[in-house]
């Protein structure tokens, strides 16, 4: 029994046949870059899969979702979700050898717009993505210094107190928002470039352009170091997180389960999306990596794999992050407690040492009990230590503050600065090789520049307009900015493309062909797993997760936290509305890519039904042609 | 007999007078707060007589630094209302005048660095504050004068901040590196263009002598089916 597909007309001669991939792989046609070796390839995936998203998203998630109970919904869309995807777009990139842009058309001319949507989404990510990486490189610059420079306030113009915005805060804000953003109160107010984050943003793109000048040539030398390096540093700061008080409070904050989230749909929600975002699916790279594989290279044990890594290296990375949380938080209480047992002591005059943390409360108890009104006047400070653990923040939150500040604490901070900041650049640069490379091989491939010109100058002028178009990122409202591109470059359209990638495997290749591709490519037909997953549920969990995302973004009030020194309630962040002139932004941020993927299509069947008329015409010209017009007047 | 008696009085009261000059909350009178156990922990020694002379003795060494005409002695320091959390008040009194107290903002200036302060320069006028912290081994957050603010230390500027020195290095590795593989590479496509150019000129040849399917065609070429040509090329 055939599996119902749509027509598709002429897929035979668009794409290679088993005996023609069977005669390129003996040949070894030059034109196409190889893997040197499988261990390059796998390093790749492993790289573009594992970034940022890794260590500062999941933890965030796993923490506020239930803790271990979280790893259930992760787990099980990990297997029906993140495998099968993977799978898919490895084994369609091997098996018709071309980047997305190539692949899409070869099956079906009308569905180029996947692959130009996968190109737009590519650029746009890898332009904002690029941006976090500079901000990377600034901390990295900065922790070669002792002190460190967020470790404490700096003192003001005429020397006489610390920087107000700096007290009322904290250093690690300060050094954050004012030093290395230098961040306005809202979007709409630009404030100039930065210099030093453009000269940042300059060293990471010609830092990326140096790694992915000749391609896979130099990118596979390049993930020797940035995909190993992120595990090395983690081990590293696991040791050594360890061994600092507090850390195993942070970790066993982390893991302790709450199974009632689990009836939450949210957590579900996240955890989809999570897996989703974090295989880095459908930005094209993946395709064009598992198109220099040789032909019948094993590619479900490559998705498994990499799915096993990518799933092991996010809990390595939770672990290894509330272990140096819970120090902070730690240190946090340590302090809150120190400087209320110190007021305590200087207002009643009690000799040092008398009220300890162990006797604390019993003190306090006894103190408010006589003196009320003086305990009232010292406004002491509430100090829990899970208020403070649960202030484990996600994003560049989590890396630029809390995070920083824990480093602050510990003895020799500059060095864990350092491999801190290292282990977030390999992560970042890495992933960035995945999306320059789903932005230039689709560019190729749309023959949008000419054939001539050798792939370093492609990669060059798409480096030079990313820088250009990023600078919007070094401005003072840089951040806000960068929110925006986040929030909605890439969410949205990567899952309008996924879901069409799976359609058009499915129903206009053919699940059946696609079966016996795969049959040739590897050696046996995928199990009724595969069939199951790439025939009904993965679609479908993307689909109820883009309707979700969907539905949730349109409905709300769109909002962005800002840092105002001078609102009400600093230091927490002020929420603020987009202007309306936003709204175009979002509209070509996430709509633009989502409706390429139709508008391709309509395009080309405009254009074909108009030059059918040409068409028509210019049969006209040849000599065979003339006659029979000839023949036919007579025959009026 | 009256002198003597005068001198007994004197040596009597004289205590008794200075302990009403010096009270919690005198108008000429710093409070001072100590925190041993703060500052050292386990090596914390104990607060005692001792101790006291010798905070005396400082503040008169800080005073003397100050108004480096008169000589203050330990005596013109008084001590009062000690407690437990090791704080107490203390007012300066004049060597020439055992009555008058030296007012609160020259106590102050002799106490604290007037000028900015640099890293330990024992021979500066302005660091009196800095000998009295380490006669006590304490700091200015462990030897507290109430009142008296300690002075920030100027932020060192260095010429070039560290960053850009760092930053300088990176750049310059990543020029290096972009320069040496452009280069490569175009060495690279020099050595293939070559190559072929070689190749290019054996085919050429053939073509000229008019070889086709490697037969030999003498003849002259018939221009009359160029126009052929023209059409069955795909």
């Amino acid at each position: 029994m055939r599996f119902p597909k749509l027509p598709n007309l002429g897929l035979g001669d668009r794409i290679p046949s088993h005996q023609e991939l069977e005669r390129m792989e003996k040949e070894e046609a030059g034109d196409r870059p190889k893997w040197d070796n499988k261990t390059q390839y796998m390093l790749t995936c492993v790289g573009f899969c594992v970034g940022l998203g890794n260590v500062w998203r999941f933890p965030y998630l796993c923490q506020s979702h239930g803790g271990g109970a979280f790893m259930i919904p992760f787990l099980i869309l990990l297997v029906l979700e993140g495998i099968p995807l993977l799978h898919l777009e490895f084994a369609i990139g091997q098996r018709l050898r071309s980047g997305s842009v190539g692949v899409w058309t070869a099956i079906n001319p009308y569905l180029t717009g996947v692959g130009i949507a996968s190109l737009l989404v590519s650029f746009l990510v890898g332009m904002y993505y690029n941006t976090i990486i500079a901000w990377v490189m600034w901390y990295f610059f900065n922790s070669f210094q002792n002190p460190l420079p967020w470790s404490q306030c700096p003192v003001n113009a005429n020397l006489t107190d610390l920087v107000s915005e700096c007290t009322r805060s904290s250093p690690v804000d300060y050094f954050w928002y004012r030093d290395t953003l230098n961040t306005s109160t809202s979007i709409g107010d630009s404030g100039g470039l930065q210099w030093w984050m453009v000269l940042c943003l300059l060293c990471a793109w010609l830092l990326l352009y140096v790694c992915c000048l000749r391609g896979i040539a130099t990118t596979g030398k390049a993930v020797y170091v940035t995909s190993t390096l992120p595990y090395v540093v983690l081990t590293i700061f696991l040791i050594r997180g360890l061994t600092l008080k507090g850390s195993l409070d942070g970790i066993k904050f982390l893991f302790t389960p709450d199974l009632n989230e689990l009836m939450n749909p949210s957590t579900w929600l996240d955890a989809g999306a999570q897996v989703f975002y974090s295989f880095s699916l459908a930005f094209g790279g993946l395709i064009s990596f598992s198109s220099y594989n040789s032909v019948h290279n094993n590619c479900e044990q490559d998705a498994v794999i990499i799915s096993i890594i990518n799933g092991f290296t996010s809990v390595y990375s939770a672990t290894v992050i509330y272990s140096i949380i819970g120090f902070r938080a730690t240190e946090r209480f340590d302090d809150c407690l120190e400087g209320n047992i110190l007021a305590l002591l200087n207002a009643f005059n009690l000799a040092e040492g008398s009220i300890k943390e162990g006797n604390y409360a019993e003190s306090l108890q006894n103190l408010n009990g006589t003196f009320p009104e003086t305990i009232q006047s010292l406004d002491l400070k509430t100090c829990d230590l899970q208020t403070f653990l649960s202030q484990g923040v996600e994003g560049t939150g989590l890396a630029f503050i809390v995070f920083t500040e824990a480093i602050t604490k510990m003895p020799v901070s500059p060095l864990w600065s350092i491999l801190f900041f290292i282990m977030l650049f390999c992560l970042g640069l890495s992933t960035m090789f995945g999306s320059i490379e789903g932005t230039v091989v689709p560019l190729q491939d749309l023959n949008i520049f000419p054939k001539r010109w050798p792939k370093e100058a492609i990669t060059g002028i798409v480096c030079l307009v990313s820088f250009v178009i990023a600078l919007i990122f070094a401005q003072s409202s840089g951040n806000y900015w960068l929110a925006l591109f986040d929030s909605f470059a890439g969410s949205i359209p990567l899952l309008v493309i996924a879901f069409c990638e799976m359609i058009a495997v499915v129903y206009i290749y053919g699940i059946d062909r696609f079966n016996k591709d795969i049959e040739f490519m590897i050696g046996h037909k995928p199990n009724l797993f595969w069939q199951v997953t790439w025939r009904f549920v993965s679609p479908l969990i993307v689909l109820v997760i883009f309707v979700f995302y969907f539905v949730t973004k349109v409905s709300s009030n769109v909002t962005y936290i800002a840092w105002n020194p001078s609102s009400e309630d600093f230091p927490t962040l002020e929420v603020l509305e987009y202007p309306a002139w936003i709204y175009v932004i979002i509209f070509i941020l996430a709509g633009v890519p989502s409706l390429v993927v139709p508008g391709t299509a309509i395009f080309k069947l405009i254009r074909r039904c108009c030059s059918n008329k040409n068409v028509y015409g210019a049969e006209v010209d040849t000599v065979s042609a003339k006659v029979q017009i000839q023949s036919s007047k007579f025959k009026n | 007999m009256l002198v003597r008696i005068l001198v007994l009085l004197y040596l009597v009261g004289a205590p008794a007078l200075a302990q009403t000059l010096c009270q919690p909350n005198a108008s000429n009178g710093y409070r001072v707060r100590i925190s041993i156990k703060t500052a050292l922990g386990n090596q914390a020694y104990e607060w005692n007589e001792n101790e006291m002379f010798l905070f005396q003795a400082t503040m008169a060494f800080a005073m003397r630094r100050y108004y480096k005409t008169e000589t203050y002695n330990v005596d013109n320091i008084i001590v009062c209302n000690q407690t437990r959390r090791v704080s107490f008040w203390f007012v300066v009194i004049s060597p020439e005048n055992p009555t008058m107290l030296i007012p609160k903002a020259d106590v102050e200036k002799a106490v604290s660095a007037l000028t900015t302060r640099l890293p330990c320069r024992p021979m500066s006028n302005s660091m009196s504050r800095h000998r009295i912290n380490n006669a006590f081994l304490l700091t200015d957050r462990t030897l507290e004068f109430l009142g008296i603010h300690p002075t920030l230390a100027e932020p060192v500027n260095p010429d070039t901040p560290p960053w850009l020195i760092v930053f300088g290095v990176v750049i310059g590795a990543v020029f290096a590196g972009i320069i040496a593989l452009l280069v490569s590479s175009l060495l690279q496509k020099r050595r293939k263009e070559k190559g072929m150019m070689e190749d290019g000129q054996d085919e050429e040849d053939r073509q000229m002598k008019g070889v086709e399917n490697g037969i030999n065609l003498d003849g002259i070429y018939n221009r009359g089916f160029t126009d052929d040509d023209r059409f069955t090329k795909l």
